[in-house]
């Protein structure tokens, strides 16, 4: 099978692979060659590589073939359909006193689940374990289970199989590019097949999600603390194939956080997110209390509870109000 | 004993990355050396005297870091083996993106940070190119979406490799990389093993100390430009 693949390109001309295969051209750039169309198949152009170059580049033909097969596995990857995930298991382990965890708690797709408890406490640690999947190796014992089973081992160290996307508090962005070319950037990356519709769909998302919206050739650098992490919801929603997604604190301010976790539940992910804030934590299915390194317990939001996040909402929305009111030049003598 | 060379671009954070490894190694009661590899000065190696395990420190001055490196990594091998420790770490930069430490069988780590730009990658040669294990640090400061364009930029260059990110800060990720170190190469010595690519070549008048310019002084290995 691996063969048969290898083959075919190979006797591929250059013309053809840089029209067909764009990401070869890539791949053999990085390196640093020079590539070229021609008439001469991709095995003539690795064999009359110049051995002195290719010291000076760093590489050697066997090391460079070697690099060019794992490539094309992986692209091959990509673009195979991930497996469905269509549940998530924690069986419990142990906290720091070694004082037994007694759970097994099983998340559907479409859920939100908040993480709460004091820093130190160990929220990061079982986000860590999921995303590790743990097998009872790590310091709190617990084991992760995907669909009921022992998961295969490349989701720990697959980059295309990446089981979690995790977005974190900080979002600030280094790259020298426009929301635009970022977005492309990062959906070629990812070989979708309609990079173009995905660049549209993200940045109209984000700008449905983002109190102020934002021009498509705006540079990322350049984006609110609100504007990116619209963005980065709506790329996560759509772009993301990774089944759950970490979010460590939706910060209340130029996002529509309501919005924002509709849309990642519509894309049939497993939420899990640390907060402390009430609205966020009210939205959630359930709240694990995390207290030295253990799950302590589970809170089901509850009827009564549900009926508070009316008013909460409420609330927010009259100190956001203000702050609308601050940002506009009002002053805030009748409130 | 379990052997490393762990490498990466200056400021990449290799420093923390092995200190969050050692303080899990050391959580299982493992014994650990470290060997800091630097050119002018450092003191990373109060930091690792702090955490309780062996340091051995090498500058190389007016030398070339990594002709220093491999001239003096089979001594420091046999330093670790008496000295009974578990696990021995090197530690070194790469300072000319062509060089590299890494030896044939001997698990080989590079450190990269998200922070070093997206094509900083393929400008890295077989320190990255032929490493065993990619840590990517600083992924709490960039975005998802730069981590996965970042980690897929690594993934081009060196397809092989096990990429994870780890946090120098918070620790993060450094449990499991140190289930990686736990199946490093166990050697007693490095005699009879030899680098995974040759290093960068230099023999010329300016090796010896030559500091004038002009065609008349230079002799030796020397390379022209084609303008």
């Amino acid at each position: 099978m691996k063969l048969m693949k290898d083959t075919a390109l190979l006797h591929k001309s250059m013309a053809e692979i840089l029209v067909d295969h764009p990401y070869i051209e890539d791949f053999l750039t990085s390196f640093g060659l020079v590539v070229k169309p021609s008439v001469d198949s991709l095995q003539d152009y690795l064999a009359t590589l110049d051995p002195d170059n290719l010291e000076d580049l760093g590489i050697n033909e066997e090391q460079l073939r070697q690099s060019l097969n794992g490539f094309l596995d992986g692209m091959l990857a990509l673009s195979d359909p991930m497996d469905k995930v269509e549940s998530l298991t924690i069986i419990g382990g142990h906290d720091k006193s070694g004082k037994a965890e007694t759970l097994e708690l099983t998340l559907k797709p479409g859920e939100v689940i908040c993480i709460v408890g004091p820093t130190g406490s160990g929220k990061s640690r079982l986000l860590a374990d999921i995303e590790w999947v743990a097998q009872g190796d790590t310091p709190t014992g617990r084991q992760i289970l995907i669909n009921n089973q022992v998961p295969d081992s490349k989701w720990r160290f697959s980059t295309e199989y990446k089981l979690v996307a995790q977005l974190s508090q900080n979002m600030n962005f280094v790259m020298d590019l426009s929301a635009e070319e970022f977005i492309r950037m990062h959906a070629e990356s990812r070989l979708v097949t309609d990079p173009e519709e995905k660049v549209t769909q993200i940045l109209k998302q984000a700008n449905e999600l983002a109190g102020e919206p934002f021009a498509p050739d705006t540079p990322v650098t350049s984006l609110s603390g609100g504007q990116s992490r619209a963005l980065m919801i709506a790329d996560m929603a759509i772009l993301s194939k990774s089944p759950i997604a970490l979010i460590d604190e939706i910060e209340n301010a130029g996002i529509d956080r309501k919005k924002a976790l509709a849309l990642l539940i519509k894309e049939e992910k497993i939420i899990l997110m640390a907060t402390h804030d009430p609205i966020l934590a009210l939205m959630g299915d359930r709240r694990l209390v995390i207290k030295n390194g253990g799950i302590d317990k589970i809170i089901e939001s509850s009827e009564a509870e549900r009926k508070n996040l009316a008013s909460l909402e409420e609330l927010d929305n009259k100190l956001l109000a203000l702050r609308n009111r601050i940002r506009t030049g009002d002053t805030l003598e009748n409130i | 004993m379990r052997f490393l060379t762990i490498s990466g671009p200056p400021s990449s954070g290799k420093t923390s990355v092995i200190l969050r490894v050692i303080e899990a190694l050391q959580a299982r009661e493992k014994k650990i050396g470290v060997v800091k590899f630097d050119c002018l000065l450092t003191d990373d190696d109060k930091l690792y005297a702090k955490k309780g395990v062996l340091v051995k420190k090498g500058l190389s001055g007016a030398l070339c870091p990594d002709h220093y490196f491999v001239s003096n990594i089979e001594s420091c091998v046999t330093w670790g083996h008496e000295n009974d420790c578990e696990f021995l770490i090197s530690e070194s930069a790469g300072l000319c993106n062509r060089c590299s430490p890494h030896i044939k069988e001997i698990t080989a780590v590079c450190v990269i940070d998200n922070l070093s730009g997206i094509n900083t990658p393929k400008k890295i040669g077989p320190m990255l190119k032929s490493a065993d294990i990619v840590v990517i640090t600083k992924g709490d400061i960039v975005s998802q979406a730069e981590r996965e364009v970042f980690a897929s930029r690594v993934k081009q260059v060196n397809p092989g490799a096990i990429i994870m990110n780890v946090n120098g800060i918070t620790g993060q990720g450094a449990f499991e990389l140190t289930s990686l170190f736990e199946d490093a190469s166990d050697i007693e010595t490095l005699k009879g093993k030899v680098l995974r690519f040759s290093m960068p070549a230099a023999l010329c008048s300016y090796c010896l100390g030559e500091t004038r310019i002009g065609d008349e002084y230079q002799t030796g290995n020397i390379r022209k430009m084609d303008i």
